[in-house]
């Protein structure tokens, strides 16, 4: 992870098999909500991104399985919501 | 009278008046409001989507003591996102700085957001438009800018016909009681509406690609969701057959219940085996529910149907271990790769075979493609330590193919024991007698397999050398073939003597049309989509073996389909009739 100054950065890869359904994207949304830092997701491949506690913009987030994903918090508990959620993530989001 | 063939949904016969949806997306009118009506406008936006967020965490709420969590998890997305600040705030934005409506607001903006799902090109992110249409809607009721169906003030039954559903609109359908069932246009097996259709109970067909263009309001419908088939104003003598299948199949779903704990027995005592056939482990519950006592076919391919690389042995592991764990101690048949090399190879280019279906596919992929039949195997193998896993073959048409698997197999076993994996009993390798090849030498695969499957959904196609899926020799597919009784009857003959456990799954499995037949030929052990196991052993509770043998000595005598067809519908409505 790469923190500084009350920013904190992780990357993931999606390695579930049916990638980001509906129900994963809900739970990350739902887990990076508790956190009081702002939380962004960028898709590496196209660049893209969003707003980690909006459920709209992750709609339109689109991953299967493999593709690589930079989580990025920035706030007083940047670090614990990075950790968190790819912690999520990494356990194939408590599915299969 | 017109017949169409779809998608089969979810089961059940209904017969009723058509009603049409209309296709047409609504239109809001255009409307800017003077700068004074700004602040009502901004509230009209707060209040609807408070009240589609209200109104659909009651409906999941009560979905979800209706028909289960998973049933109404569909709808936790919709909750979540009419919740979320961002869409509120950029439609307050639209009515504030162009002083839109806010109903044009609305419609504006999710017509837009919508537009990015329809514009990109995965399906999966195309299926979540047809979700973002259904907030759309919602949204758009509560804000006043549309004129609803009123389907509630319905007076007598019908059947719904649209181009396609939402699933909310299938929830709302369904509760109307009025709606029996419903027809679509598009749509898939595996979709949410279709997924609701069978968990709610409603009778349904899709994928039918122009229903809505060959049926009007009034006309008479049946739907057959069991069967995929819509019939159009049929006449006299077909309304009153579907009209006593329908009060028939109501009569078995009111006993459903109560047979859910009780055995697949004859009268005379005979147990039979009834399995479930899935695509996902989250398909064993609602098998096991229905009164299945195990898998008698897990197909696999839906992990090599996604974009990017197939599974690797350790995620597809993941996945036989969860089916395995949902199963609970029953046995669990695992088919390895079942598809042609067009859907499922990633390694470079693949050129088009003119013929896929008789080309290089399922198994002889797999044996081409050691990588990966061996890591399907090794996962396969993994997860037999952790309950009754059996593995099967598909296609197999010769005896080599199937010593090769076997091969494989157990060099793969024999990797994993070296690496410390304890086998402490034999993984049962069983075949699909899915070619001709293969059933008429069901005895020679029998002697070296501990069971034999027999998949008739392909065998027929094969055997009668028909495509069922062109429509202009569809009809000549059927299981009630002579020749295919035949076969049926060698396989379990051949099986029997060479001590081979028998068992069928493709579709004639499940039809109870068929059930009484394939006891007399002698199958103890049938496996079948969930919906269809309670009718099914409805009828194998109500019958004796020895009505069952009769039947089979009597179709054996018939030289037509017709007469077999003819001949099981009386012996069937006999045994229904008894209910």
């Amino acid at each position: 992870m790469t923190e500084a100054n009350g920013q904190a950065e992780l990357e993931v890869t999606i390695s579930n098999v049916q990638g980001l359904h509906a129900r994963p994207v809900m739970r990350f949304v739902d887990l990076a909500s508790t956190f009081r830092s702002s939380i962004r997701v960028l898709k590496r491949s196209d660049g893209k991104s969003v707003d980690g506690k909006s459920p709209m913009e992750m709609m339109l987030l689109e991953g299967v399985k493999g593709t690589v994903f930079g989580i990025c918090a920035q706030g007083p508990d940047a670090k614990e919501a990075v950790q968190a959620l790819a912690d999520l993530v990494n356990s194939r989001f408590g599915e299969e | 009278m017109a017949l169409k063939r779809g998608i089969g949904v979810s089961a059940g016969v209904v017969v009723a008046d058509a009603l049409v949806l209309d296709t047409a997306e609504t239109r809001v009118p255009r409307r800017t409001v003077a700068a004074e009506q700004i602040p009502h406008e901004l509230d009209l936006v707060d209040r609807a989507f408070a009240a589609a967020a209200a109104e659909i965490a009651n409906e999941r709420q009560e979905l979800s003591k209706r028909a289960g969590n998973e049933l109404a998890d569909i709808f936790g997305f919709h909750e979540r996102w009419l919740n979320d600040q961002k869409p509120r705030k950029e439609i307050a934005q639209q009515v504030e700085s162009r002083r839109y409506s806010a109903a044009y607001a609305i419609s504006v903006f999710m017509r837009k957001y919508r537009r990015r799902f329809q514009e990109m090109a995965s399906p999966f992110l195309q299926e979540r438009g047809k979700d973002v249409l259904d907030i759309e809607r919602r949204l758009l009721h509560h804000v006043g800018g549309e004129a609803r169906q009123e389907l509630s003030a319905l007076e007598s039954p019908v059947i719904v016909v649209a181009h396609d559903l939402t699933p909310s609109q299938v929830v709302m359908l369904e509760k109307t009681k009025k709606v029996l069932g419903f027809a679509t246009d598009a749509g898939g097996s595996t979709s949410h509406t279709a997924i609701l259709a069978a968990g709610l109970g409603l009778p349904a067909v899709v994928g039918l690609e122009d229903i809505t263009a060959h049926v009007s309001s009034g006309d008479t419908l049946v739907v057959d969701g069991m069967h995929g088939v819509v019939v159009i104003n049929p006449d006299a003598s077909q309304r009153a057959e579907y009209d006593t299948q329908a009060a028939h199949l109501l009569e078995v779903k009111a006993t459903l219940g109560e047979l859910r704990g009780l055995p697949a027995q004859t009268r005379d005592g005979h147990t039979i085996e009834l399995l479930g056939n899935i695509e996902f482990p989250t398909e064993v519950a609602v098998c096991l529910e229905q009164g299945a006592t195990g898998i008698g076919l897990f197909r696999t391919e839906f992990l090599f149907l996604q974009d990017g690389p197939p599974p690797d042995e350790e995620a597809q592991y993941q996945v036989y271990k969860s089916a395995i764990e949902a199963v609970g101690g029953h046995p669990l048949v695992i088919r390895t790769m079942d598809l042609g090399g067009d859907k499922c190879h990633t390694g470079g280019a693949w050129e088009p075979e003119k013929n896929p279906f008789l080309g290089l596919r399922s198994i002889r992929y797999s044996l081409q493609h050691l990588t990966m039949f061996r890591a399907q195997l090794r996962a396969i193998a993994r997860a037999s330590l952790l309950g009754d896993v059996r593995v099967m073959f598909p296609l197999i048409s010769r005896i080599m193919e199937l010593r090769q698997a076997k091969f494989v197999l157990n060099l793969v076993k024999e990797e994993l024991e070296e690496s410390g994996y304890e086998f402490t009993r034999p993984l049962p390798v069983g075949v699909m007698v899915e070619t001709p090849a293969a059933a008429i030498c069901a005895r020679e695969l029998a002697r070296e397999t501990d069971f034999l499957s027999i998949g008739t959904n392909d065998l027929i196609q094969y055997t009668l050398a028909v495509d069922r899926g062109n429509e202009r020799v569809a009809q000549l597919y059927t299981p009630a073939d002579p020749s295919i009784i035949r076969l049926i009857r060698g396989v379990v003959r051949d099986g029997g003597r060479c001590n081979a456990k028998v068992s069928i799954c493709g579709e004639m499995a499940g039809d109870p049309l068929f059930t009484i037949l394939l006891l007399g030929l002698g199958l103890r052990t049938l496996s079948m989509a969930a919906g269809h196991i309670p009718v099914v052993k409805n009828i194998i509770r109500c019958i004796t073996m020895t009505d069952a043998e009769k039947v089979k000595r009597r179709v054996l005598s018939f030289e037509t389909e017709r007469e077999v067809l003819n001949y099981l519908r009386v012996e069937t409505r006999k045994v229904w009739g008894d209910l």
